[in-house]
């Protein structure tokens, strides 16, 4: 077991430095060099020379990608090209931000989807499951962003519930927190709610058709409680696979919600460092994201081997 | 009921299974006593697993069950099962009624240990304590001979053989001491090398619990070595029922015929005078496409036209019993079990 971790730590190591070398690649094969694409078009000869020398871009490529590393690694990426603002203290500032969104996402989605899927799996021969079933259906089909203008348009501006947009510290004012992040996090996790609800059907019907839950009622076991007992972790294999992706999806699906709710998370930063040129800044952004989802794969992988001890082992 | 409804632990009476309008298993009865244990054979898609979970009460959603099934374990044999709620049922099964499946590979939790399998329904019934139970899981498997028990009992399931997967089955189907143990095919799937010692294990189980067994094959040779009566069932219903060596020696079913000419009880003998085994004509028709009258006439040489109406029960040595119904007189029901369903039973003068 502990060799099957250190065998997905290593393969997360090499991913991240993999995707590491892209997203550098990526963005020095822009046209153009760096200091030019900053500073616009109008900008002076001796402006740009300028830039280059004092971001050390006029150096081999192989040095500055160290050197981007080591910024990295040390949690100190650096200055901006232009504004010349610490780009390591916005990025935290702006990453706890979208964690909060997602896992306030993320929390709504399971918390919904799980009993629901259950219920679904449970009644499928009922009409309240098949009517279920068909509700979470439609609920894949409805994009973050639509479901986010809606909520905006009925609870913010129709019936003034909540403020249609913003962020506060949940420190400073939990109330207003609380205000702002339900409309986003609702609209991030509707779409994922429906998918995973989906999933959880399925694999809880699949179990339900295993042998070893007839032997628990063959125990006396009730139903529900065989289900509980026996069937639940065997069903969560399927599920916590479908849980990573989410994670993923929603990190992604944050930057767009963020646009919607005026929220200044990660995704904001992203967006607002293109339209500002700012290299570096996308740069780093890009691969904060970039590890995150290799970290969330990692930890699916080691919760896979928590759950189903089948895996531990050499043999399946 | 007679004096020996004392000894009786399962009594079921008139059982049908349907599903929907489909009839699948029709007036089924029969009675197991105390320490007996009872052979129930027949083709695949004969009834004889459904049998088993009707008295179990567990069968799918979409089957209903109607009858008389009546079950004295601790508890004196007072209500029918089929008519007792979920919660009852729950309570019966695993304590006094526990069963043993088919397939071993896919009959235990694979993400739970084997011990705390064994232990659980120990706890669930409150049988024993937390740590009672943990101890007594670990004796039993022990007792149904299992390698360094105290190790074994933190593995998983697919740390273990099918056979070793089995014996944990069959620890968990012994925990509480069941007055009633019923087992489906249950070396079925199991290596030619490893039948033989579950199936002293099941009996051994059975034997020193007292308890009584109801044991589905279609293996005729396991039957005669386990049980000492059997019941041969097609399409639904006990067409044949009788100690075993009366039944196996002198059938009288043409049904219960034709599945002794086709297995291999005759021995050397037997095998060296003819080339291949002969087989029953035809085969099992579908569930509900089974013929009125003798459910077997589709496949049957000896077909007439009587066995358009349903053959009543004939018990052994008794003349033939006329027209559809069952045999008169309640006292002979006891041995009568041993008897059969046919027009025209094999042996006699027909």
């Amino acid at each position: 077991m502990v060799l099957r971790l250190l065998h997905r730590a290593m393969v997360f190591v090499l991913s991240v430095l993999a995707a590491s070398v892209l997203v550098f690649a990526f963005m020095r094969v822009l046209p153009g060099d760096p200091a030019r694409v900053a500073l616009g078009i109008n900008a002076s000869d001796e402006s740009v020379a300028a830039l280059r020398e004092q971001f050390g871009l006029d150096r081999p490529v192989v040095v500055q990608y160290l050197d981007w590393m080591r910024g990295m690694l040390t949690l100190d990426p650096g200055i901006e090209f232009i504004s010349k603002a610490a780009i390591g203290p916005q990025i935290a500032d702006r990453l706890q931000v979208t964690l909060i969104l997602v896992a306030a996402s993320m929390l709504l989605a399971v918390v919904v989807a799980v009993p629901v899927g259950i219920w679904m799996a449970v009644r499928h021969r009922h009409v309240d499951g098949v009517l279920m079933s068909a509700a979470s259906q439609v609920g894949v089909a409805i994009p973050a962003f639509l479901a986010g203008i809606v909520l905006i348009s009925v609870f913010a501006v129709r019936l003034g519930w909540v403020p249609s947009g913003g962020w506060v510290v949940p420190a400073q004012d939990p109330v207003g927190f609380l205000q702002r992040i339900v409309l986003p996090s609702i609209a991030l996790a509707g779409v994922q709610a429906a998918v995973l609800a989906r999933y959880v059907r399925s694999a809880v019907l699949d179990v339900l058709r295993e042998d070893y839950l007839r032997t628990a009622r063959a125990k006396g076991l009730r139903p529900v409680q065989a289900l509980w007992r026996h069937g639940l972790r065997n069903a969560a294999v399927p599920v916590v696979t479908v849980l990573g992706l989410q994670l993923a999806t929603l990190l992604v699906g944050a930057v767009v919600i963020e646009r919607v709710f005026v929220i200044p998370g990660l995704g904001s930063l992203l967006l607002d460092s293109v339209a500002q040129r700012e290299i570096l800044t996308v740069q780093t952004v890009v691969m904060v994201l970039v590890v995150a989802t290799l970290l969330i794969t990692f930890l699916v992988d080691a919760l896979y081997l928590v759950i189903d001890p089948r895996l531990r082992t050499g043999s399946r | 009921m007679s004096d020996t409804a004392g000894r009786t632990v399962l009594a079921v009476e008139g059982l049908d299974v349907g599903a929907g309008h489909t009839p699948l298993l029709h007036d089924v009865s029969f009675s197991i006593a105390r320490g007996e244990r009872v052979g129930l054979i027949g083709e695949s898609g004969s009834g004889k697993s459904l049998t088993a979970l009707a008295v179990m009460g567990l069968l799918g959603e979409g089957l209903h069950a109607r009858g008389d099934v009546r079950l004295s374990g601790r508890t004196p044999a007072t209500r029918n099962l089929l008519e007792v709620g979920e919660a009852e049922m729950a309570r019966l099964r695993g304590d006094a009624v526990s069963m043993v499946f088919q397939e071993p590979m896919t009959a235990l939790n694979p993400t739970m240990r084997v011990g705390a399998q064994v232990a659980e329904v120990m706890r669930i019934h409150g049988t024993r304590d937390r740590a009672g139970a943990r101890a007594r899981a670990v004796e039993l498997l022990d007792q149904v001979g299992l390698p360094d028990v105290a190790h074994l009992a933190r593995s998983y399931p697919h740390e273990l053989s099918g056979g070793q997967r089995q014996r944990v089955v069959l620890a968990i189907a012994l925990a509480n001491d069941p007055a009633l143990l019923i087992c489906d095919e249950p070396t079925t799937a199991l290596d030619v090398t490893v039948q033989a010692t579950v199936l002293d294990l099941v009996v051994r189980g059975v034997q020193e619990r007292d308890a009584a067994m109801l044991f589905i094959t279609h293996d005729l040779a396991v039957v005669a070595t386990v049980c000492e009566r059997v019941l041969v069932m097609y399409g639904g219903r006990v067409v044949e029922a009788g100690p075993v060596e009366q039944v196996f020696a002198d059938p009288r079913h043409r049904y219960t015929q034709g599945l002794i000419g086709a297995s291999d009880l005759t021995g050397e003998q037997g095998r060296r005078q003819r080339a291949a085994l002969p087989t029953i004509p035809g085969t099992v028709p579908a569930a509900g496409r089974f013929p009125s009258g003798c459910v077997f006439r589709s496949r049957c040489a000896h077909e007439t036209a009587e066995c358009a109406t349903q053959p009543g029960w004939t018990p052994r040595g008794a003349g033939r019993v006329e027209g559809p119904g069952r045999a008169p007189g309640g006292d002979t029901q006891d041995e009568g079990a041993a008897g059969y369903a046919c027009f025209h039973p094999a042996g006699d003068a027909a």
